[in-house]
């Protein structure tokens, strides 16, 4: 008897492990089915009751984070990425996605294909891609393999964007200990589509033909969706790789772009995880019918592949088209203009059922619900580590205070987390598309958007990704919300109104009581930020078991942000600073001891990681962004920066470099303790620069806002003296420009 | 006047130019598709930047057997302007209506950046709006770009006067800190000895409009459209 229809009434462990489901799991299979599955049915439902695919811990949770809102076209869940109206009837899609298992354990390959499956979700839904962005974490770079994984994904995220034509504007690139066995890519692609032109997911029409097109199937990235759905990757689980082509994906885009505008697509959904089953049960059961596949008739990489690997093969640059019948030939030709073949695999039909045949043969059917709707979800009891209490308590007073300021300063501004990142965008075209206004290096990325004729139509659109995970760890609901006010506040600084997100949740195991509690918190913070900002959130992705040897990430819910400039607002630069402009803290100042908890100077220079974080007041940070929002429209500002990791001291030292020009600390300043107010952390901050006849005007809006503010100082001369620190620009700029260079070479 | 853009599977500079020289330049273009053949009776070609053909095998090596390219180089013989950027001037070193060949950067990496070059030559259809020795702001993105021919073939290019752009610094100087990529004596850009084929790494699409931080491309574009009109009267 032929494998694949072996019937499996008492699976060993190692097949549970393999499939990433339960005992109970499996006997909740079999109380569905009223039968034991087969082969090919247990790894469909391993497949599609993954974490990665049912999202079975943290969809009760998803519920909680606000969804509407006016400008909402696609929320999440809804198609393969949320999109917003903005205006000029075109349509904004966007999403983020992790990719963290695969770049483990294959950097390039990994990091490449990531980036090539967030791209699919966005031109899937008929929209042409214009930016990419990757928030990318490292382990300790005194692990030797660290700047192999480092290098090998940047080296795989450039491959792919810059193949394709696509270009990479932001992210973030970071490094803690935490993520030295569990590295996190996510990638964030965000692309335009004529409002009504888009493409659905849905299958529809009873005798409508599947078409799979593109690249043929292979063995590759088999389980590639419950690899991701356990812990501690590993070298052995490699041949869940999967490799990229970006060449075929640039034909596949361009050849999906070409139909949608005939209206011979009644769907399109591509194969990402999980492939052709997770493909074919979701258009299926969107469209309220069944599929019926023929795996006889998928073309194939190689001989001897079973059906089971045909269904659970996650080979890259794959896409599932259901064609209106009277078009099957007119949609081919198109396809095969591109180079690409298309091969009619099955057909819709009527019972809202997953059938799979090789040849004459019925080798699985099951009801498109067992797979979707049915799929098992957990709400479970979280409870704080405390391991956390104890950590709240730490004091900072105990810690020594440093020598000397300035060398400090020059310490934190070459960690590889503040200094320049110039070496890693240089190798991503960041340029293509005749889109980016405002390229890498600024606190957000700020793209225009073209109408379908390629004329500018006074919309620009600001993109930024953040998370700061330490914050989180200490206290997860605040820094939920934190990552979210600090990502919309990145868009602020680039004058962008904030008007949507979408969120990558990289955790570790939820079914550990302490790890399910950070999840639960950090959505709950995420949500009270995203309600009072009134960014809802349109997409996302879940990656949990991001844990080796027992031990969990830090907590790392990644947001990315989109922010609006209309009305041919232009963007507000992030450094632009000229002799006699003030220098501003807009926000609360802190020089308290307390507010070093969670910092990164703490981090970076004393290897602690402690305290309780500064809370942040959600109304405050709806006042401040509001602020700055209304001061750039009245032309009151030269420039903003965020005032995040490395706190007030980088933020400033940053704006100086950037702007090549020296500060003069305001005399007036008085400080309990220098290190809190220079290295400190907290929420709501953005420092601005003002010139000197647009001063009383800025500073009576602040006050009209009931935004407290600090004079910091004047831009002017050659040397940076604030609080101690003195050293020449030249100087600071160097370390900063040097710091990710020298620490990850080779 | 109207200029055809060749799209090659891969290409990914062809809608910036087609932005830069219809909705900017206000001229009319086409895209012309590489299995063809009519260069439907364009005035100007551009072979834009990309992977054609992913690039596959060498940069350029495939795409030189597109069907549209024997169009290209009969329209070359006959004076016709062709222009190549980036992945456009590997096509045609490939093709060999251009000396040379881009090899892979000196830094081994891909780079994309803002770099300057000279203009060494304002008496050709590409740079008749340029000022003799000015200096542009346009921006590379490129792996292989290192523009390599051996000594003789180097003396006998620059005795001809075949550069048309170096890389220099904001100054002009041509340094070896300004060249990007390890070209031979700095060199972006080069032109055959008719005059009708012009080739540079840079992407002067990218730089046609104020708010995409530069406009130094459009001096490219609009030397072009003088030429054509040119012929035209």
């Amino acid at each position: 008897m032929r494998q694949d229809i072996q019937i499996i009434s008492d699976p060993t462990d190692a097949q549970l492990r393999e499939t990433a489901l339960s005992r109970s799991e499996f006997q909740l299979i079999k109380d569905l089915l009223g039968r034991a599955p087969n082969h090919v049915e247990l790894g469909i439902f391993g497949a599609m009751w993954s974490e990665h695919c049912g999202y079975k811990n943290s969809k009760p949770l998803l519920k909680r984070l606000p969804s509407t809102g006016a400008r909402i076209l696609f929320g999440p869940g809804s198609e393969n990425a949320g999109a917003i109206d903005a205006g000029n009837d075109l349509a904004v899609v966007f999403k983020i996605e992790s990719h963290n298992h695969p770049s483990a354990v294959e950097p390039f390959e990994g990091a490449a294909t990531g980036v090539g499956g967030i791209l699919r979700d966005i031109f899937t839904m008929g929209a042409r891609p214009i930016a990419l962005l990757d928030s990318l974490r490292f382990g300790s770079l005194d692990v030797n393999r660290t700047r192999y994984l480092f290098h090998g994904v940047v080296g795989g995220i450039g491959h792919y964007g810059n193949c394709i034509g696509v270009p990479t504007v932001g992210g973030e690139v970071s490094f803690d200990d935490t993520y030295t066995a569990n590295i996190l890519v996510n990638a964030m692609c965000i692309g335009v589509a004529p409002k009504d032109k888009m493409i659905s997911a849905k299958a529809s029409g009873i005798g409508n033909p599947l078409l799979l097109v593109g690249a043929d199937t292979g063995r590759d990235g088999i389980h590639g969706a419950t690899f991701a759905s356990v812990t501690d990757p590993g070298s052995t689980q490699r041949s869940a790789v999967q490799v990229g082509n970006p060449f075929l994906e640039k034909l596949l885009l361009e050849a999906c772009l070409e139909l949608r505008d005939t209206g011979w697509l009644v769907g399109l959904q591509d194969l990402g995880a999980a492939g052709l089953t997770s493909s074919s049960v979701e258009t299926a059961h969107k469209g309220g019918c069944g599929v019926e596949i023929d795996v006889a008739k998928a073309p194939r990489r190689e001989s001897g592949m079973s059906a089971y690997e045909v269904m659970l093969s996650e080979s890259q640059e794959r896409m599932l088209a259901i064609v209106d019948k009277e078009h099957i030939a007119d949609v081919q030709g198109i396809f095969a203009k591109w180079g690409l073949h298309s091969d009619c695999i099955g057909y819709v039909i009527e019972e809202p059922a997953l059938r799979i045949k090789d040849g004459d043969t019925v080798l699985a059917e099951i009801p498109t619900d067992y797979l979707t709707e049915k799929t098992p979800m957990y709400t479970r009891e979280g409870l704080q580590d405390p391991a956390i209490a104890q950590l709240w308590q730490f004091d900072f007073s105990a810690v020594p205070a440093p020598e000397s300021l300035s060398a400090e300063l020059l310490a934190m501004l070459a960690h590889p987390d503040i200094a320049s990142k110039k070496s890693v965008y240089q190798t991503y075209d960041h340029l293509v598309g005749n889109n980016t206004v405002i390229a890498p290096g600024s606190d957000a990325a700020v793209l225009r958007m073209r109408d379908e004729q390629g004329a500018p139509t006074g919309v620009s659109l600001a993109v930024s990704t953040d998370c700061v995970s330490r914050m989180v760890y200490l206290d997860p609901f605040n820094g939920g919300a934190m990552a979210v006010a600090e990502s919309a506040r990145n868009c602020v600084c680039a004058g962008a109104t904030p008007v949507a997100l979408t969120n990558c949740l990289n955790f570790g195991n939820p079914e550990k009581p302490e790890v399910y509690y950070q999840l639960a918190s950090a959505i709950d913070g995420m949500a009270a930020a995203a309600k009072a900002l009134q960014t809802p959130v349109v997409s996302g992705n879940v990656s949990l078991y991001n844990e080796s040897q027992g031990s969990a990430i830090y907590p790392t819910p990644v947001i990315g942000m989109v922010g609006l400039l209309e009305h041919n607002l232009r963007p507000l630069p992030s450094s632009n600073l000229q002799t006699g402009d003030g220098i501003y803290l807009m926000g609360p100042w802190y020089d308290q001891i307390a507010s070093l908890a969670g910092s990164l100077y703490m981090a970076a220079q004393k290897q602690i990681v402690a305290g309780r974080p500064v809370q942040i007041d959600l109304a405050l940070e709806a006042r401040l962004q509001k602020f700055i929002t209304e001061a750039h429209a009245a032309a009151l500002l030269q420039c903003a920066h965020d005032c995040s990791d490395g706190g007030l001291a980088c933020a400033l030292a940053e704006m100086a470099i950037w702007s090549d020009i020296g500060v003069t600390q305001e005399k007036s300043i008085q400080v309990d303790s220098p290190i809190s107010a220079l290295f400190g952390e907290a929420p709501s901050r953005i420092l601005v620069g003002i010139s000197p006849e647009k001063q009383a005007e800025a500073l009576r809006m602040a006050a009209a806002y009931d935004i407290p503010f600090v004079k910091l100082g004047t831009a002017g001369g050659a040397a940076f003296q604030f609080l101690g620190v003195e050293l020449p620009v030249a100087e600071m700029k160097l370390r900063w420009e040097n710091g990710l260079v020298e620490a990850v070479k080779e | 006047m109207k200029f055809g853009v060749l799209v090659f599977p891969g290409t990914w500079s062809d809608r910036d130019w087609g932005h830069a020289l219809g909705y900017v330049s206000g001229q009319e273009v086409v895209y012309l598709w590489h299995n063809d053949t009519d260069l439907q009776n364009c005035d100007g070609i551009i072979v834009p930047g990309g992977f054609a053909h992913g690039d596959y095998l060498r940069t350029g090596a495939i795409a030189r057997f597109s069907p549209i390219m024997e169009s290209v180089r009969k329209f070359a013989e006959n004076g016709g302007l062709v222009l190549g950027s980036c992945n456009g001037f590997q096509i045609l070193t490939e093709a060999g209506l251009l000396p040379g060949a881009l090899l892979r950067n000196a830094c081994s990496s891909f780079l994309c950046e803002w770099t300057y070059i000279r203009v060494e030559r304002t008496d050709t259809p590409f740079t008749s709006q340029c000022q003799k020795g000015q200096v542009l702001r346009i921006p590379i993105s490129h792996g292989e770009g290192l523009f390599f021919c051996d000594d003789t073939d180097l003396q006998a290019l620059e005795d001809r006067g075949g550069v048309v752009f170096r890389y220099c610094d904001a100054n002009g100087a041509v340094t070896p800190e300004a060249n990007p990529n390890g070209s031979k004596n700095n060199i972006a850009g080069v032109i055959n000895e008719s005059g009708s084929v012009m080739a540079l790494m840079p992407h002067p699409e990218r730089c046609c409009e104020p708010e995409l931080g530069g406009v130094d491309g459009l001096l490219i574009c609009q030397s072009m459209v003088h030429a054509v009109a040119g012929i035209h009267s």
